[in-house]
């Protein structure tokens, strides 16, 4: 595993949005790490406090849970995080949008390839079902609490976990009619 | 807000299903006797959940007809399958539907019966190619699909996107949501048997789609909007063709104003069939036409905008009662908007490069790939290896005919990206579909369904 | 009993030929629209090309009634069961076009998730390309397979029995079954 690198360069500016405008603030999340990722906030919470941030969030006003998504850092692990975030093999993703306030935030959470079970925001917001699903279909993180885990793209009898770096596209080699045969 | 959410229930009587006989709502658990919450304090997502629309069922459910008795008592209820293959249902989707006669009480969309792995395969592609896989997600707006990978795609590289091609994709993306609307206008006529809606649809969806062939060589599945601006420029004479087709649309969407809006079946079939409250769309995620049917004033080209839509001059359509007709009206209307915006574009066009002139990120002219080597060098990189984005990830949305598009990337420094995520509006959209069906009949499931609008390219991409 | 029976005479002659008319103009197709290529195959059946002119506006919704299944876009993994299942209820004769790039090879998706070729399930008459295929090419595809139908076997069997039977279980053809050939596309107008 890689060595956590602090948030440098260009894709991540600690503290750029001014402290009064920032979401995490509002919402009294003072105490997690947060930066700007091309002028949109993130926050980093650990998994342990993932669902109070979520609630929190959505009690500072954030109606609508836009997104939620996983990523596979399997070949990635250098990636800039900011200090104090164990970097791991899966992240969740998750994008929150306040309609009144008309702004955005995203969270990152850690999620380790050992124990990829993640609590559901289901009771939080309804719409991250289908989501959810897919996240467990194509990458195999568990949800707990959610009322119907199960494969939502792929036929339910499929074997592993497509989007998964470890699994291959699948692709199979062209074959041409009539072409003359390998030398 | 109460933090009481987690409120148990009590075993339920089939005779007082929600528990509200006697005064005090108290129920006996384990832990002792616990209050219930109030009625009124439950969310509308709570009640959707609670009432039961949602059928959990495995998808792989096969009924053995030996199963079923001869007797079928009253109160027992049958699960039909509708689709995947059904003339009515918009591309492969398949709901499982609890009747009770003819009427829905839950029922469960099952999706990914056009799962494409896109977005693995999009981490097999360079940048410079990837529109032409994301094209093909949501493929009545597949400019809207280009457009938002290329706002992603440029906003990690950091270029700034000259002024004519902001403008040349802003009127391409707008025609390409009328041609969208226009094509649901038609099939959701099929839908409601006017199979002259369908026909009349079609005819307007070709004059905007020859005018895409024109532009960009296809009628569908551009792969025109390509980070750094767009592939070509408008071609000579552009402004008649599209003044052409926003002088001919308006006057024939009074004509299918007339035809349908007035008409008696079409208001018995759609008033009042479907409605869905703004809570419960909001916290269903939906976005788009279902959200402003409902009459939530939320459209990203308005509160956030993009490209330059801050700078032209359009009203966001807003409903009131949140049903069939509602959303019907709601798309009609955009068409017309739409022909606003296209003609503010044709007027005000900047002169200027269609695309930016960076030379690691566009590709020279073809003229002088003859006359400098360092421009066959750059055309070949660029068509071969492509361009490297530096690392980062981003979150791009932009409003597409079916609600809020998104664009999650990440990059790693390479050519290729490392993930790329499509937050597809109809794939959220479609969670509303059991509330949205309950109590109705299979005849009214078919109109909601229609006018939610899901094109399943992407919702399994 | 049946057709299969009489051997090509001059008795027969007439007959066959307004049996093969027949079958030519009205080919009805069944509503087997995946994905973009639904769309231009709608926009065939709309004002603009009219497929009307050929008998085949209507577009059936039950395979019982069908004749010709136009395969329009990706077949995916889930899909491909429910796609056997349809050609099977099929009545005979029947026919397959597979319209589109995604249809007849896989097209640009060639990953776990697309079957690479309709061909791999059901047999196919004529392949359109395109991605996706024009009206117009999917117009010409119709038009082969009217000519292939003019100039074909009336009794056209394919393989042994009533069409390939494909073991899902294992995807492997039985011995012996030989996928039809491909349809030449001949450019210009068909005679």
């Amino acid at each position: 595993m890689a060595d956590v690198i602090t948030a440098d360069g260009p894709a991540t500016h600690e503290a750029a949005i001014p402290l009064r405008q920032r979401a995490a603030s509002l919402a009294g999340l003072t105490d997690i790490p947060a930066t700007e990722s091309c002028g949109q906030e993130v926050l980093f919470p650990r998994l342990s406090e993932y669902l109070e941030t979520v609630t929190a969030l959505r009690d500072a006003g954030f109606e609508m849970c836009v997104d939620l998504c996983a990523v596979d850092y399997l070949r990635h692990h250098g990636r800039p995080l900011p200090t104090g975030v164990e970097p791991e093999r899966f992240e969740i993703v998750v994008n929150l949008l306040a309609i009144t306030d008309v702004r955005r935030v995203r969270i990152r959470v850690q999620v380790p390839e050992g124990d990829c079970v993640v609590p559901t925001i289901f009771d939080l917001y309804p719409g991250t079902e289908n989501m959810e699903r897919e996240a467990f279909d194509l990458f195999g993180i568990s949800f707990d609490h959610h009322p119907d885990l199960t494969r939502i793209l792929m036929p339910e009898d499929w074997e592993g976990h497509p989007l998964r770096k470890d699994y291959s596209v699948g692709r199979i080699p062209v074959q041409f009619k009539e072409a003359p045969g390998p030398r | 807000m109460s933090d009481d959410r987690r409120a148990t229930v009590p075993p339920t009587n089939p005779s007082d299903p929600f528990g509200q006989i006697g005064e005090e709502l108290v129920a006996e658990t384990d832990e002792g006797p616990q209050e219930l919450q109030d009625r009124g304090d439950t969310s509308a997502a709570k009640l959707a959940i609670e009432e039961g629309s949602f059928l959990r069922l495995p998808e792989g459910l096969v009924l053995d007809p030996g199963d079923i008795d001869v007797e079928f008592g009253e109160d027992e209820t049958m699960i039909i399958n509708m689709g995947p293959q059904h003339p009515s249902t918009h591309g492969v989707l398949r709901i499982m539907l609890e009747l009770e006669g003819e009427t829905v009480l839950r029922s469960k969309p099952v999706v990914g019966y056009l799962h494409t792995g896109m977005e693995k395969t999009a981490e097999q592609l360079t940048y410079v190619q990837g529109a032409t896989n994301v094209t093909r997600m949501d493929y009545l707006a597949p400019l809207h699909n280009e457009l938002v990978w290329s706002l992603a795609v440029e906003a990690l590289i950091g270029t700034e996107v000259p002024q004519r091609a902001t403008w040349i994709r802003m009127l391409m993306t707008e025609l390409n949501r009328m041609s969208s609307h226009v094509m649901w206008m038609a099939t959701n006529g099929m839908d409601l048997a006017s199979t002259s809606m369908m026909i009349y649809g079609f005819r307007e969806r070709e004059m905007i789609l020859s005018f895409f062939e024109k532009t960009t060589g296809l009628r569908m599945n551009h792969d025109y909007i390509r980070p750094g601006g767009v592939a070509a420029d408008l071609p000579d004479g552009w402004e008649d063709d599209v003044m052409s087709i926003v002088d001919t649309i308006p006057s024939r969407m009074d004509d299918y104003d007339e035809m349908l809006t007035g008409q008696p079946i079409f208001k018995l079939r759609t008033e009042g069939v479907g409605i869905i409250g703004p809570d419960l769309a909001i916290a269903m995620a939906a976005t788009g036409p279902i959200l402003r049917a409902s009459g939530v004033p939320w459209d990203l080209r308005r509160s956030m905008p993009y490209l330059a839509y801050d700078e032209v001059d359009f009203d966001v359509i807003v409903g009131t009662v949140g049903d069939t007709y509602d959303r019907y009206a709601v798309r009609l209307n955009e068409i017309r908007e739409s022909c606003k915006i296209v003609r503010q574009c044709v007027e005000r066009m900047p002169l200027g490069d269609y695309r930016v002139q960076d030379k690691k990120v566009t590709p020279p002219p073809r003229a002088r790939i003859d006359e400098s080597m360092e421009a066959l060098i750059h055309h070949f990189k660029i068509f071969t290896r492509g361009f490297e984005v530096p690392e980062g990830e981003v979150y791009t949305a932009v409003e597409s005919p079916r609600g809020e598009l998104g664009c999650y990337l990440v990059s790693d420094g390479a050519n290729k990206p490392y993930r790329m995520h499509f937050r597809a509006p109809s794939f959220v959209n479609l969670q509303t579909l059991p509330p949205l069906l309950r109590g109705g009949l299979i005849a009214d499931a078919i109109a909601i369904i229609s006018s939610v609008d899901p094109v399943m390219g992407e919702v399994d991409r | 009993m049946g057709l299969e029976d009489l051997s090509h005479n001059f008795l027969t002659g007439t007959l066959e030929e307004l049996v093969k008319w027949a079958r030519r103009s009205s080919v009805w197709p069944a509503t087997f629209g995946l994905a973009c290529c639904a769309i231009e195959m709608m926009a065939a059946g709309a004002a603009d090309f009219d497929l009307a002119r050929y008998g085949m506006e209507v577009f059936r919704a039950s395979p019982r009634q069908a004749d010709l299944m136009v395969v329009a876009g990706r077949v995916s993994q889930k899909m491909a069961p429910v796609l056997r299942n349809v050609y099977d209820q099929m009545m005979e004769p029947k026919w397959v076009i597979s319209m589109g790039v995604c249809a007849s090879t896989g097209g640009m998706f060639n990953n776990y998730a697309i079957v690479q070729g309709v061909d791999q399930i059901v047999p196919v008459d004529v392949y359109a390309p395109g991605c996706p295929p024009n009206p117009q090419t999917l117009m010409h595809a119709i038009l082969t397979l009217h000519e292939q139908i003019r100039t074909g076997e009336l009794t056209r069997r394919r393989g042994a029995g009533l069409g390939a039977r494909i073991d899902l279980a294992t995807e492997r053809l039985p011995a012996g079954w030989v996928a039809a050939p491909p349809a030449p596309v001949h450019l210009g107008t068909p005679r």
